[in-house]
């Protein structure tokens, strides 16, 4: 059983392969996890990195090839059954069904959970008026907003008020205000004492939610920190600028190389120039467009990024982001069900 | 519709659950899923569609189309026929099963109920639950309209739902195969496609239509070990009133082994897919 003072999932050496044809691709490949009761721990990477591959193996739906995973003190391979009846899942392949109601999809999913008769009724109204469904619930899901069903999703992995909650890619795909309301029912339900794990491709979102932070690239967690301690790693996000004439890049590249001390990056616009602001360089940003000025250079946009994700991979692999194709290694089938 | 606020009050009460339940037995959690796949019925009534239509059309063309001539008049052949018919129907709607069970899979329903603390062949056999109920819905339809045009079954009413009965045993069983297929192939129209090329020569490669007797020796050979020539003289003779116990316990012997055989390899797939 759960040692009280132990982390809530923590995993040691995972490694799962996945295998087309003759060709072998390793998933993920020896990730550590350890994640406190009661905190949000943020998996962060590219598609393709193994962030689907490491939740499905830590909530029973894929076997791990090698190395071990406890969730509140349960194996996930020995003891799966008791692992399933502490987690809640919500993940572009741990969905609900859309031919149903609303109502319909958590009436069952209460019955499977046990409820019967007005118990599972009474859960599902109030769960549907939690996540401000309840006018929804006669209709079938598919004629949902991406925000709805993403909310009714949520609502389906916590018929029984998980104490661990898996939640992949929660905000992929949605508006910014259905996003800050995802992110204000995690803030809730972790202030409730639940652990979360959260996977995402946003910085942003990590940043926002996540206690603790890793980074994952080819199954491997390439850096692990709280969030000011990446961002360190990182830098202080990054200057773009956009010049009038085209020909004087060169010069403004040499003055902004001078003011910032980084080396700046010329885009193929030619007419565009951006540089990393160093670590604890934030007060130098401001003597960049007085130094283009008095070079006479004129400057019509000018604008500071935060540190994006693709910085973020920059600075610890070397290499900015894959592209989305690039990216996809080996075919999308590791992050889907097959 | 989006523009909606989170009650934190209401979620957070929402969140704390008070009573947890205890866990639901075999049988309620198969049953909930056999309510779903009623519900599925009722909501999507379009797949009911092949299981209404299809009857109708293949004994009305069978009947007219071929009755005088193999069997001397329309109403000889519609008593031979109809048993015949029936098994056919059902045996072709035994295809759905595969098919919803990959369109679940595709669509990230199935990960949901593997995630879930339950009996874990509880989703499957519940859709093969709720599939009778569509079965016993085309079996009704396929009896009545040939009871209109003259099938007069000597066996009775009794021997006509004896009949049925013994056809959906046998349909239980066969679905483990298309179950299979279902986990095993990528998509649903795959799972279609496969089956049918499965289902093709186990109907029509039968008595179904014709006394295999005039068919050349192989085929004969062929039709004789073909299952579903034992379920369809079966059914002809519990419906004619002649049934011959041999050829039903044949059958349910092939239903049995065709479960001991498939629903083990379905749920082995279904536990290790990823």
């Amino acid at each position: 059983m759960r040692d009280a003072s132990g982390p809530a999932v923590e995993a040691a050496g995972l490694v799962k392969h996945f295998t087309s044809g003759k060709k072998t691709t390793k998933a993920v490949d020896g990730v550590d996890l350890s994640i406190p009761a009661g905190t949000v721990f943020g998996l962060l990477g590219p598609n393709g990195a193994g962030k689907t591959t490491v939740v499905r193996m830590l909530a029973t739906l894929l076997r791990p090839d090698a190395g071990t995973a406890r969730v509140l003190g349960h194996d996930v391979v020995q003891d799966a059954d008791a692992v399933r009846g502490a987690v809640g899942l919500t993940g572009q392949y741990a969905s609900v069904d859309e031919d149903l109601t609303g109502t319909e999809n958590l009436l069952m999913l209460a019955r499977l959970y046990g409820f019967r008769g007005t118990a599972a009724r009474t859960r599902v109204s109030e769960l549907l008026e939690a996540f401000s469904l309840t006018d929804a619930g006669s209709r079938q899901v598919k004629t949902y907003s991406g925000g709805m069903r993403r909310r009714i999703d949520l609502a389906a992995s916590l018929v029984l008020s998980p104490r661990v909650l898996f939640l992949d890619e929660p905000t992929t795909g949605l508006d910014p205000r259905s996003r800050n309301q995802v992110w204000d029912i995690v803030r809730v339900l972790v202030d409730d004492g639940a652990t979360v794990l959260l996977t995402t491709q946003y910085l942003e979102e990590a940043d926002q939610l996540a206690d603790r932070i890793a980074v994952i690239d080819h199954g491997r967690l390439i850096a692990e920190g709280t969030s000011s301690e990446l961002k360190r790693s990182v830098g202080q996000g990054a200057v773009d600028l956009r010049l009038a004439d085209a020909s004087r890049r060169g010069e403004a590249a040499d003055v902004v190389q001078r003011v910032l001390g980084t080396e700046p990056t010329l885009p193929t616009d030619p007419y565009a120039l951006s540089a990393r602001v160093p670590d604890d360089g934030a007060h130098l940003v401001a003597q960049v467009l007085p130094a283009l000025g008095e070079a006479g250079i004129a400057v019509p946009e000018f604008s500071l990024g935060q540190p994006s994700l693709d910085e973020v991979f920059l600075t610890l692999t070397g290499q900015p982001l894959p592209d989305e194709q690039g990216s996809e290694e080996p075919a999308p089938a590791p992050e889907v069900s097959r | 519709m989006s523009a909606v606020d989170i009650s934190t009050t209401t979620l957070r009460d929402a969140v704390a659950l008070e009573t947890r339940p205890t866990r639901p037995s075999a049988v309620s959690t198969s049953l909930t899923f056999a309510w779903r796949a009623l519900l599925k019925i009722k909501h999507v009534p379009e797949q009911l569609f092949d299981v209404l239509v299809s009857p109708v059309i293949f004994t009305l063309m069978f009947t007219y189309l071929f009755g005088g001539a193999l069997a001397g008049s329309t109403d000889a052949y519609i008593q031979f026929l109809l048993p015949g018919i029936l098994v056919q129907t059902i045996i072709i709607v035994t295809v759905y099963t595969g098919y919803t069970l990959n369109t679940d899979i595709t669509k990230g329903v199935f990960d949901r109920f593997r995630s879930l603390p339950i009996w874990r062949p509880a989703p499957i056999v519940g859709a093969l639950l709720g599939d009778t109920v569509r079965y016993t819905i085309a079996s009704i339809m396929c009896i009545g309209l040939g009871l209109l045009i003259g099938f007069r079954p000597d066996g009775g009413v009794l021997g006509v739902v004896g009949g049925v009965a013994l056809l959906l045993v046998f349909a239980f069983a066969l679905s483990w195969i298309f179950t299979i297929l279902g986990l095993l192939l990528r998509t649903p129209n795959a799972v279609m496609g496969v089956s049918m090329m499965v289902l093709m020569p186990l109907t029509f490669a039968s008595n179904i239509f014709v006394d295999p007797s005039t068919m050349p020796s192989g085929l004969q050979a062929f039709v004789d070990i073909n299952p579903v020539s034992h379920l369809v003289t079966a059914v002809r003779g519990l419906m004619g009133g002649v049934a011959d116990t041999g050829d039903v316990v044949t059958v349910l012997i092939s239903a049995v082994v065709m479960t001991a055989v498939f629903a083990p390899i379905t749920m082995y797939l279904y536990r290790t897919r990823h």
